[in-house]
């Protein structure tokens, strides 16, 4: 099957999953992000790379940090952005997600950057714009359900390398929530596929996929045993729905068993920096003072955010 | 009205018939093959030169939301009987319906219809529907087409309530709580696309239940439309022990897996889900080994309800033009002879109703298939009658086209 | 017509040349701002041989084509690097090649994100003709004509001695 995101020339058109993407463009991405990294430390934070175009947010799951990112990282290139929050009521008015999308295209939209509930829904609207011949307009995956938040895991590999510099040595921990999480698989991919030769997944049996060790990650189910001599931790965040059905008994037992604390963490490398897609659970996934603490990049990993948006942004709407 | 149809290759998979000859309809029933009958002089001929004369197909699943192009593309794809669940919009849980779609039927003169009625009322797996009232009005048996019957209690008394009467009850073996939030296999493909998962489980908890009431109250169960090797392993046994137990499998499910899922393609998402590799080999082989029948499990499905995120796309496939050629395709792919592939989808599933037909003994009603094995067609929405243009094989070029179908001695459709 | 001589001219010489001309201005301060990647080699020759402290800027104008639509975004985006205020200073902008004069105006348009520069002057080694906008260098040291077909290419050695390459278009 071909490749729904890498247009006629194998370049980048859609930005949908980390998953099928080759490492080279996963390299130009990073790269790229670095020079955009420069943009945002000057006064004026513009470069008129996407002057003129429109780029809509199509939310439909609720996000408004994820969303503002996106649309400070459109508005430093330039971009006309236009916010649309789609919940279920005005769709459920009857507008498909496809004509939403038709009508939104003779709006003159370029750049569609799309969160959704339902795993593939960016690729619905893919295939749709090829179909109807539109391979000037493009799709960013702001994250779809389970399966995919790109743009995240894109940020954690920058972030990643930026204090570790060299991937070919590390360990790398992804603890908590796997099998909600649309971070974890977008991390998942792009730590293989950058050469990370240990991937591991700390959590408890409930919330790891069952065919995890295919995607070529080791499992823990003791976050001691997991996070010895790692040299970056992602804590995931855990969802309160997940306590409310039968995969978890309460917020403390999972923070006693899977919560990294400083005792936890000094586990791991002395060197090692903590990650947090955010927004953080304090006393849930991750205790206040490994937060707050020097090893954590937290804050960091936010502000590598935006220019990778806009090195994604920048480098699909060229193709 | 005599009808001769000559030349064809005649095969009649019941009575092991397999040879090239003529074969003889007087007054809407087969009278003989080879031998013209004393006296008997054609009113029409057909002539089947290079193709298959075939007992009418038999299907077991096949849902008629718009009747009339439903039967059409009923016996467009050579099924002469459609076998329809109860879950139609209102559900068939009154004989008044069960009369009325019948007539319904009778009055199109295509494919017959033979209702599957609602085991409970609105299928809602409380309240018994009238049980005795619909079958008198036409139905073949009472089901609860997808819904589960999640109170196991109401499980039982509709059983034992079923075999009073010695009705046989269809039932879909997949467990409420297991299913109710999944949305494919439990499987690699799941995991790696975040999908909402189906276990196993739900099939072989479903099928475990459903057995031990069988045999605490001896109804007759057809399980339909299995999805697991380990589902199939336990229907075996249940065979094996004697039980009055018999299942069918869709003709998706022996072609198709989790991994057609690809890039969220909803004409892979149904219900039950696509599993792995080897759940299908295992489907494959019990329908090789003529332990199931096949069916097309014909869902047809707006384009609307179709072009969804993946778990959002109402589950289902249009099935009835494509029953013959992709049953054909398994076939050639497993290894099955042409005559016993086309038994599991005539007279396997007339055994499984209970009723005459599904092959082309003396007396037997002439409902026949006659189709090129050879000819290829491309699967495009044109060409389809049925309103149901959701398939996962659009595009595609599939081998297998009925020529031409008689209901009861007269022809409904010609190519 | 082309006019290139064989072999190709000296480029160390050509940045000495280019030194030449510079000097005498340099009471005004001027900053070096090498556009990537030739024209960062040669000012950073040229803060050599002009004895110059300050460190050079560098400038990437990927982000200021006006050739988006057509081409996309160039496949090696380097960081542009401006270490000084460019409010009030006058500057001198270091290129290799300057041809249709398009590279120029995206420089210049760049550094006035920066601030409000008191001048900005163009230093060039090649100047092939061709223009498309009103550029014109301010120090320029080899005049010369190209076809089409024609590429002038500035390489540094691992030694980072610079010389001039001919490539196909």
């Amino acid at each position: 099957m071909l490749n729904p995101q890498l247009n006629k020339n194998g370049e980048l058109s859609h930005l949908l999953s980390v998953e099928g993407l080759p490492r080279a463009i996963l390299t130009q991405i990073l790269d790229t992000a670095e020079s955009f990294m420069e943009v945002s430390a000057r006064e004026v934070k513009k470069v008129p790379l996407l002057r003129g175009k429109s780029v809509f947010n199509l939310f439909f799951e609720n996000s408004t940090r994820t969303r503002t990112t996106f649309e400070i990282a459109a508005k430093r290139l330039s971009a006309d952005v236009i916010n649309l929050d789609i919940n279920k009521s005005s769709t459920a008015k009857g507008e498909t997600l496809l004509d939403t999308i038709d009508n939104l295209c003779a709006m003159h939209a370029n750049l569609f950057v799309v969160r959704h509930a339902s795993s593939g829904a960016p690729y619905l609207i893919a295939e749709h714009l090829q179909r109807i011949g539109r391979d000037d307009v493009h799709v960013v995956n702001a994250g779809d359900g389970r399966h995919a938040h790109p743009t995240q895991g894109l940020l954690d590999m920058y972030t990643i390398r930026h204090y570790k510099k060299d991937f070919s040595q590390l360990r790398v921990a992804i603890v908590g929530d796997i099998l909600h999480s649309r971070v974890a698989r977008s991390d998942i991919h792009a730590l293989t596929t950058l050469g990370v030769p240990e991937v591991r997944a700390i959590g408890p049996e409930t919330l790891l996929p069952k065919h995890l060790d295919k995607l070529g990650v080791h499992v823990f189910h003791d976050m001691n045993e997991g996070l010895k001599d790692v040299d970056v931790v992602i804590m995931l965040r855990l969802q309160n729905e997940r306590m409310n059905g039968a995969l978890l008994p309460s917020a403390g037992e999972y923070f006693r068993h899977y919560g990294l604390t400083p005792q936890k963490l000094a586990l791991a490398s002395p060197e090692a920096i903590v990650m947090h897609p955010g927004p953080m659970n304090r006393g849930v996934e991750i205790h206040s003072a490994v937060a707050d603490g020097p090893q954590a990049v937290i804050l960091p990993q936010v502000t590598f955010g935006i220019a990778v948006r806009m090195a994604v942004m920048s480098i699909v709407a060229g193709n | 009205m005599n009808i001769e149809i000559k030349n064809g290759r005649v095969i009649d998979p019941k009575n092991g018939v397999d040879l090239k000859t003529s074969l003889y309809i007087v007054d809407g029933k087969v009278v003989g093959l080879g031998q013209a009958p004393a006296g008997f002089v054609a009113e029409q001929t057909i002539d089947a030169t290079g193709k298959i004369v075939s007992p009418g197909f038999i299907d077991l699943g096949a849902r008629l939301n718009s009747i009339e192009a439903e039967l059409a593309a009923a016996v467009a794809g050579g099924v002469t009987s459609v076998v329809v669940p109860p879950d139609a919009d209102p559900p068939l849980d009154e004989p008044e319906l069960a009369d009325r779609l019948v007539h319904r039927g009778a009055e199109i003169g295509k494919a017959r219809v033979l209702p599957l009625g609602a085991l409970t009322l609105g299928l809602n797996g409380e309240r018994l529907a009238e049980l005795a009232g619909l079958k008198k009005a036409g139905c073949v048996a009472f089901s609860q087409a997808n819904k589960p019957v999640v109170d196991t209690e109401a499980l039982l008394r509709a059983m034992e309530y079923a075999a009073t009467f010695d009705f046989p009850v269809w039932l879909q073996a997949q467990d409420h709580w297991l299913s109710r939030n999944g949305i494919a296999h439990d499987g690699e493909v799941a995991s790696r696309l975040g999908l909402a998962v189906i276990p196993v489980a739900a099939e072989t908890i479903a099928i475990a239940t459903i057995i031990q009431l069988v045999r605490d109250t001896g109804c007759r169960v057809h399980l339909t439309r299995l999805s697991s090797a380990a589902g199939v392993n336990l229907v075996k046994q249940a065979v094996d022990e004697g039980l009055p137990v018999s299942f069918d499998i869709g003709v998706h499910h022996l072609l198709l897996t989790e991994n057609d899922i690809g890039f969220f393609n909803p004409h892979a998402r149904f219900s039950p889900p696509l599993r792995a590799q080897s759940d299908r080999q295992a489907l494959s082989s019990a329908a090789a080994n003529g332990l199931a029948a096949i069916c097309s499990d014909h869902t047809p499905v707006g384009a609307d309800d179709k072009l969804l995120p993946f778990g959002e796309a109402k589950p289902g496939a249009t099935g009835l033009e494509v029953l013959l050629p992709l049953t054909l395709k398994w076939a050639e792919a497993a290894g099955v002879s042409l005559a016993d592939a086309l038994g599991r989808i005539t007279w396997a599933p007339a055994r499984i109703l209970g009723l005459p037909g599904g092959d082309l003994s003396v007396g037997a009603v002439a409902d026949i298939a006659i189709f090129d094995p050879e000819a290829t067609w491309q699967l495009t929405p044109e060409a389809l009658k049925s309103r149901g243009k959701n398939s996962p094989w659009l595009g595609y070029v599939l081998t297998g086209k009925v020529n031409t179908t008689l209901v009861g001695g007269r022809v409904v459709f010609q190519d | 017509m082309s006019s290139l001589p064989h072999p190709l001219p000296d480029a160390e010489a050509q940045c000495r040349q280019l030194a030449d001309l510079i000097r005498p201005h340099l009471h005004r301060q001027p900053a070096l701002v090498g556009i990537y990647s030739g024209g960062a080699w040669i000012a950073e020759r040229l803060r050599e041989l002009l004895g110059l402290s300050e460190e050079i800027g560098l400038i990437d104008v990927s982000f200021y084509r006006d050739d988006f639509a057509e081409k996309g975004l160039h496949p090696q985006v380097k960081p542009t690097f401006i270490p000084f205020d460019v409010e009030g200073r006058h500057l001198i902008l270091v290129d290799d090649v300057l041809y249709t004069g398009r590279t120029t105006r995206a420089a210049i348009n760049e550094l006035f994100d920066y601030g409000r520069p008191a001048s900005v002057e163009l230093a060039v080694l090649a100047d092939r003709g061709g223009r498309e906008l009103p550029v014109t260098p301010t120090y320029g040291v080899w005049p010369v004509a190209l076809n089409d077909a024609e590429n002038l290419v500035l390489a540094r050695a691992e030694d980072g001695q610079l010389a001039w390459r001919l490539e196909n278009a």
